[in-house]
């Protein structure tokens, strides 16, 4: 049976912060997602945009709902992915 | 005495007189209180900095602070726990983060105090953007930081 997908359910809202914030064209997006995959996955989907989006380098850092997360973590639809440069507080 | 943590992220500043008396109000458990204040310098990497722009990731800066917070008390027997960082616009000589532990004994305060502020600078996400006399930059992550937190590992 077909499963009655919700299109909003169907994507993960990833958020950028500091110099990446500034260096590409949105500060967030809205990205289609349907099934799981990876985080590195998604950031290869989004930099293969190609232009400024080539700024989502490896050797960021990465949250997947609020906790810090490493590459091969699973992402989700739904779920929320920032990627931002070593924190620098304190 | 229930543990009780006190983990802020706020623009305004904060006053060490509160913030010690909210550690230390009718507690008569804990013989050592350790605070730390970091505070906004003039000077970076061979320039004068006229002011920072504290930016952080609302939501999950708090739960980052909290997490260390609950580290910390599982590695040494902690009263009270307090950790205020501000965001938003600073000039030099403001206060920026307040760490304040109490704990029966001082060598667990001295350490939990330590192992807070050296967690936070690696993982909680805040991002300082300075403002010097020619330009604007977002400052870059030191390895000494780094080294600092790697200490702590088991």
């Amino acid at each position: 049976m077909t499963s009655a997908a919700e299109p909003s359910t169907a994507a993960v809202t990833v958020l950028f912060f500091a110099r990446l914030r500034e260096e590409l064209p949105q500060p967030r997006l809205h990205w289609p997602w349907s099934e799981a995959g990876t985080v590195n996955e998604l950031r290869r989907d989004i930099a293969a945009q190609g232009n400024d989006w080539a700024a989502l380098t490896e050797d960021l850092l990465v949250a997947v709902n609020q906790e810090m997360a490493g590459p091969e973590q699973t992402v989700k639809p739904g779920d929320e992915v920032a990627f931002f440069p070593p924190v620098t507080g304190g | 005495m229930t543990p009780v943590d006190h983990v802020q992220v706020q623009e305004t500043d904060f006053s060490v007189a509160a913030e010690y008396e909210r550690l230390t109000a009718a507690n008569t458990e804990d013989g050592a209180v350790v605070t730390f204040v970091g505070r906004m310098r003039d000077y970076n990497q061979g320039d004068r900095v006229q002011s920072l722009f504290l930016e952080h990731y609302p939501g999950m800066t708090e739960r980052a602070l909290q997490a260390l917070v609950t580290e910390a008390r599982a590695r040494w027997r902690l009263g009270r726990v307090a950790i205020i960082h501000r965001v938003g616009r600073l000039v030099p000589a403001d206060q920026i983060v307040w760490v304040g532990v109490t704990s029966p004994h001082r060598g667990e305060a001295f350490a939990a105090a330590e192992y807070l502020m050296d967690a936070l600078k690696t993982r909680a996400p805040f991002w300082k953007k300075e403002q010097t006399e020619q330009a604007e930059r977002w400052v870059e992550a030191r390895e000494t930081d780094e080294q600092r937190a790697r200490r702590w590992e088991p």
